[in-house]
């Protein structure tokens, strides 16, 4: 294989954008500020002037109108990608989102699929206020017939948005703010990429608890692993990359193997994706455990704009830590 | 030999009412419990959509909202199929899944089918944002009731109409109530045609008991969006006979209003001019309206008869391959 190279998540997002629009004419993107603005946060850089106005649709703010509009052009065979500049605004195009596109194929008996990827940023980022700082992933994942990923690498960031686009369902592809600048390892440019949705991945191996995370905790995960390594508890961090389908048979493994387990979510408690991750656990291999199951998420308030405040809403590295020493009682 | 457009006439008059016999069969079945759910009838207002089918081509995009068997049945889906649906059995023209408010044929270009009120007309436009992306001089007709202009996703839908020049006609279909709200009570505009002055878009008004005008009016309409894409809203004034729903007792009208629409019915009208024309004889006209009658009657013993939708298929249709 040849050399890997250092990219950021954007820069990554970008590659997957340019090189699904340039082998695929029926792929638009569709969203506030991704033309002429170059997008909200830099992920569609340049495309406007690859790829023309015809194919990079700057629209005004009305994201139920937009959404519809990409759902629409799916029913009659374009791929749309809809950009929603945080997945917060993507609850005022809930109905299109939740009602239209992952019923159509029921209602129609089969006749209608939507191969449409709605993309943006999702979770809290940093001191943003209740109504900016939503993670939507649990609010999503109750509806079948959506698929959602939520890369938290460069490469993972590439790789899932490629599938998602060439899949022929509708596909939420939820990325993070605060993970657009970081940095990391990826296969050289033109060499193709493409991670499955419904497989995880072991960021990191260990043997006495097993760290469930996904999207913005990978990160906090991984710190949270080395400081336990420091205190000789070998943690196991497995990152989902996707919430749906889920890779239940490698969480399944990875708990068999360590028999503890620590969910680190970037969503809220009640009802959130750990709820479930835990009933497959212990419905699946409860003999396993040697433990309850520990989770850390946000606290359940809406998001206050105080910083102090906000940290302590969010979860963190050593709220992780403090779990994991928990379930290992160390 | 008839000139095309007379035999097409006659044509039309007979999807009319075929139309009107299918949904008497329906609301028979509805009431002897045979169809689950809601049930939305069209009696009254059928020369709606098939003065629109008549103006377009069978490969321009038709959408409409949860009324929506008068549309299938225009676009050449069969009453087999349709009542098939109602009766929830895999033969229907969604296999049983969708029911009364969801009828879809994509090989004749019917696109459902949609129950949200108004959130089918963002969909129209995506479907127009697609022909003008591929520079096909298709256009599709979106149909929707006077209940559905003032929910946000139509505004959003004409702004991004208008706004990309998209070649969609908006059909509101003002039969005077949403459910069992009158346009009155329910929109600041005295004239639902207003609407379209918002968005800076070309406007048409058309009496929906008139067959005649409401073709000839698209066609207008549509000649001049295949030349230069663009959206045009269009009103057409009509009425439905029966509740808003089968359990709708439809109290909150007069029976006076029912009666005065009743007297101006698009079947009749489209009769009397034919048979004046001498283009319809009566015998011609029962022997259409006896095959509609048996074409309805056919329908009821085909979805008896039909299979339902298999248990172990209940996850074939969440996601596809």
């Amino acid at each position: 294989m040849s050399e890997m190279r250092e990219i950021t998540y954007r820069q990554a997002l970008n590659e997957a954008l340019a090189e699904e629009l340039d082998r695929d004419p029926n792929v638009f993107l569709i969203g506030e500020e991704v033309a002429q603005y170059n997008g909200a946060y830099k992920v569609s850089q340049g495309l406007l002037d690859r790829f023309g106005a015809n194919r990079i649709v700057d629209t005004p703010i009305s994201e139920n109108g937009f959404a519809g509009l990409g759902i629409g052009a799916a029913m009659v065979g374009l791929r749309p990608i809809v950009e929603f500049m945080t997945f917060s605004f993507s609850l005022v195009a809930f109905d299109q989102i939740v009602n239209n596109a992952p019923n159509m194929l029921t209602m129609s008996g089969g006749q209608f699929n939507i191969p449409i990827t709605f993309r943006g940023p999702n979770g809290p980022a940093h001191q943003l206020g209740a109504t900016h700082s939503h993670a939507t992933e649990c609010l999503y994942a109750n509806f079948p017939g959506l698929k959602i990923c939520t890369p938290a690498t460069p490469r993972d960031a590439k790789g899932l948005l490629k599938t998602a686009i060439r899949d022929n369902n509708p596909v939420l592809v939820l990325e993070s703010e605060l993970l657009y600048s970081s940095k990391g390892l990826i296969e050289p440019e033109g060499q193709e990429l493409l991670i499955p949705l419904g497989q995880a991945e072991l960021k990191r191996e260990g043997t006495d608890v097993t760290i469930i995370c996904y999207a913005q905790t990978v990160p906090l995960a991984l710190a949270a692993a080395a400081a336990l390594e420091e205190e000789e508890i070998s943690a196991e961090v497995l990152d989902l990359r996707s919430i749906k389908p889920l890779d239940l048979r490698t969480i399944l493994n990875s708990v068999a193997k360590t028999h503890r387990v620590v969910i680190a979510e970037q969503d809220r408690p009640y009802c959130g994706i750990g709820s479930e991750i835990c009933f497959r656990i212990q419905d699946q291999i409860f003999d396993e455990l040697d433990a309850p199951i520990a989770r850390v998420s946000q606290e359940d308030v809406p998001m206050p704009y105080n910083e102090r405040l906000e940290k302590a809403v969010l979860p963190s590295a050593e709220k992780i830590i403090a779990a994991a020493k928990r379930v290992c009682n160390a | 030999m008839p000139a095309p457009e007379q035999r097409d006439e006659v044509e039309m008059l007979s999807l009319m009412l075929l139309i009107r016999r299918f949904e008497e069969r329906a609301s028979q079945q509805y009431q002897a419990q045979k169809i689950g759910g809601f049930c939305h009838l069209y009696i009254g207002q059928e020369a709606v959509v098939i003065g629109a089918v008549a103006a377009t081509r069978n490969d321009d995009y038709l959408i409409t909202a949860y009324r929506d068997h008068a549309h299938a049945l225009a676009r050449g889906t069969s009453a087999d199929a349709c009542m098939a649906e109602l009766f929830g059995k895999a033969t229907g023209c969604s296999r049983g899944l969708g029911g009364s408010m969801h009828y879809f044929d994509k090989a004749n270009h019917m696109y459902g089918g949609h129950a949200i009120v108004g959130a089918h007309v963002p969909l129209a436009v995506g479907m127009a944002f697609a022909s003008k992306y591929r520079g096909e001089d298709r256009v599709t007709l979106c149909f929707f009731g006077d209940g559905a202009i003032n929910q946000g996703a139509f505004h959003e839908a004409l702004n991004l109409a208008a706004l990309y020049k998209l070649p969609v006609i908006f059909i509101c279909e003002n039969n005077l109530f949403a459910m069992g709200t009158s346009v009155e009570r329910s929109t600041s505009l005295k004239e639902i045609v207003e609407r379209a002055e918002g968005y800076d878009m070309q406007k048409v008004v058309a009496d929906g008991m008139n067959f005649r005008e409401v073709r000839d009016k698209l066609s207008e309409v549509i000649a001049q969006i295949r030349q230069e894409p663009h959206p045009a809203f269009v009103e057409i004034r009509t009425y439905r006979y029966r509740g808003h729903s089968m359990s709708d007792p439809a109290s909150y009208r007069t029976k006076e209003q029912l009666e005065k629409y009743r007297m101006d019915d698009p079947i009749t009208r489209l009769r009397a001019q034919l048979t004046r024309e001498g283009r319809l004889t009566h015998e011609q006209f029962d022997a259409m309206d006896k095959a509609a009658k048996e074409t309805a009657l056919n329908s009821v013993k085909f979805a008896e008869e039909s299979e339902e939708p298999p248990l172990e298929k209940l996850y074939d249709y969440t996601y596809v391959a």
